[in-house]
Parts: C-alpha cells; sequence; structure tokens
C-alpha cells in the first residue's frame, strides 16, 4: 500500500471514531498538542490513560464484590474515570461513567454492576480502535509520509 | 454533523494556536500545577508550555505546599521552587482538596499574592462560589483548552497590574 492510500485510511477511519461517537472533540485537542518537541503525545498520554484506566476497572469491580459494597468509594473510582476518559475524549466511556455514578448514588449494588459491564465494554471498544490508530500511524511514519492534519467542524 | 478535510503537510494553524505573549519582557511565568491524575498534569503542562509558560506539577496538595515551602511544620525547603506567578489546582482531590489548598496558600504571607485558579469537571454553583469567595481568580471547567489556558495567561498580565482588581469566572 503507498503511503497516500495509507493516509486516505486513517483519514477515514478517524473520521469513523468522531461519528460513531466513540471519540469527541478533546480528542482533537490532543492532537493539536502534538508538534516537533513532543512528537509522541497522544500515545503517550492515551498510554497513561490506558495504565490509569486498568487500575481502576480492577479497583471498581473489587469494590463492587465486598460482602457490604462501599459507594462513596465506587463513586469516587467513577469520578476519576469519568475525568479521565473525558480528558482523552473518549466520549463513549465517559457517558457510561456518567450513567454509573446515577446508581452509585441510590445505592442500587445491581445496577453498579451492570454499569460495570459498560464501562469495561466501552473502555475495551475506545482501546483496541485507538491502538489500530496508532498502528496505521506507525505505518504511515515507517512509509516515510506524515500523519495528516485533520479539521473537523461538528 | 461532522465534515472532515485532511492535508498532509506537517505544519498546521488552527483557531486556537498558543499566543505567545511578553511577560515581564524577558522572564516566562512560572505556573504550578496541581492534580492528581497523570492524564491532566501531562495535558496542563502542554497546555502551559505551548502558551509560553514555565511549569511545575505537583500531584497532591501537600506536595504543592512543599514545593511553595508552605507546608506545616516544613523544615526541609530544598525543593522549593523559585518565584511561582499562578497556581492552578484540580478541585477534587484526594487528602486536601483544591478548595483547602486554595484557603491554606491564602492564609500565607507569601502565598497569598498568588493568584489561583480551580479547575473542575463539575459544573456546581457553589462549588464556583465558595472557591472565588475565598481568593480564587477564576474558576474553570475541564477538561481545559489551549484557548482556556491562552485567555488566562493574558488574565495574568492585566492581573499584575496593581490597579485591576477583578475576578473571572469562565462557564460554558
Amino acid at each position: 500500500m503507498e503511503v497516500g492510500q495509507m493516509q486516505r485510511r486513517w483519514v477515514d477511519y478517524t473520521k469513523s471514531l468522531f461519528l460513531e461517537g466513540i471519540l469527541d472533540g478533546q480528542f482533537l485537542q490532543l492532537q493539536q498538542l502534538q508538534d516537533e518537541s513532543n512528537p509522541d503525545f497522544v500515545v503517550e498520554v492515551v498510554s497513561l490513560f490506558f495504565e490509569d484506566s486498568e487500575k481502576l476497572l480492577n479497583d471498581l469491580t473489587r469494590a463492587l464484590e465486598q460482602p457490604s459494597v462501599d459507594f462513596k468509594r465506587v463513586d469516587a473510582h467513577v469520578h476519576q474515570f469519568k475525568g479521565s476518559s473525558s480528558s482523552i475524549g473518549a466520549q463513549r466511556v465517559k457517558n457510561a461513567c456518567i450513567a454509573f455514578r446515577n446508581f452509585c448514588e441510590e445505592q442500587n449494588t445491581d445496577g453498579c454492576v451492570r454499569c460495570v459491564q459498560q464501562v469495561k465494554q466501552e473502555y475495551y471498544l475506545v482501546k483496541n480502535k485507538l491502538e489500530t490508530l496508532f498502528a496505521m500511524e506507525q505505518q504511515i511514519v515507517a512509509a516515510g509520509g506524515s500523519i495528516p492534519i485533520l479539521e473537523l467542524s461538528f | 454533523m461532522v465534515t472532515a478535510s485532511a492535508t498532509a503537510s506537517a505544519s498546521a494553524s488552527s483557531s486556537a494556536a498558543p499566543i505567545l505573549m511578553g511577560w515581564d519582557g524577558d522572564e516566562k511565568p512560572h505556573v504550578l500545577a496541581v492534580d492528581d491524575s497523570f492524564v491532566d498534569r501531562r495535558v496542563i503542562e502542554k497546555l502551559l508550555t505551548n502558551s509560553a509558560c514555565k511549569v511545575t506539577t505537583a500531584e497532591n496538595a501537600q506536595g504543592a505546599l512543599e514545593l511553595l515551602g508552605l507546608a506545616d511544620g516544613q523544615q526541609n525547603f530544598g525543593n522549593t521552587v523559585s518565584k511561582v506567578n499562578l497556581i492552578i489546582t484540580d478541585y477534587s482531590m484526594p487528602g486536601m482538596t483544591g478548595y483547602e489548598l486554595l484557603k491554606k496558600i491564602k492564609e500565607s504571607p507569601t502565598g497569598k499574592e498568588i493568584p489561583v485558579v480551580i479547575v473542575s469537571s463539575e459544573h456546581i454553583p457553589t462549588r464556583i462560589e465558595k472557591c472565588l469567595e475565598e481568593g480564587a481568580k477564576e474558576f474553570l471547567l475541564k477538561p481545559l483548552r489551549q484557548s482556556d489556558v491562552n485567555q488566562l495567561r493574558s488574565h495574568l498580565m492585566k492581573l499584575g497590574n496593581p490597579s485591576d482588581e477583578g475576578m473571572v469566572c469562565m462557564g460554558r
């Protein structure tokens, strides 16, 4: 595949992530922060997010397995997750966290357990999509091309 | 409705490009950014360096106080940072909140002159009010954008003027 084709694939793929609501404008902000002095900024920040998230999901799952659930603690974890997903533009994860917090407030264990599943699903989806995107970027760069600059209007 | 166009050039100019403004003619303003989230610290650091600021980060309020030399019973001042022109702190942090940090800073003779900005992912009017009442210069909503930081920097310039006593709240 030649570079122009790879770049077009990248554009289409990125566009689809926004259209499907998986990513929002905040991700664009991150891309705009990337420059020659920080060429791997997006990958770096997203990797931090992945690390953080794996821990948070484990903590959440464990907290909900306790015989007596500490909803304040669960809510604190979800709040953090909502914050970090919002910071990288992972819109669907963020929305799942917002719904989750309602169940925490109601102290509804079943609701919370369902929400963890939902949040996990959305998280693994965005993780998968972003890893695919980064792999495409590596291919483009390896072939001597540059990552296109997107101008998106919502 | 999303429309996309792409160019394969390496240089980009966007409407949110950082504004490079002079500060005292030569020195960059030194900003202390406090946030317990790795991701947010990294992002705010970049937003600030893009706006020609020098940045020090802390992951909690206690760490911030130590860097400022304001921690209770602090003996070791080896790690304290040079003149801080602005403090940006997250509101929700484990241990001491940004609000409590704000109070501690405003209580100290050296700290109280430093403008403090509170950042939060939650838009809660009573929270905003109490922070502003306690002396916060601004209250910003997360996630922060380059335009937020640029505007902040230009307010810093105005706040540096003793004749301007203004408080600004940025809503969304």
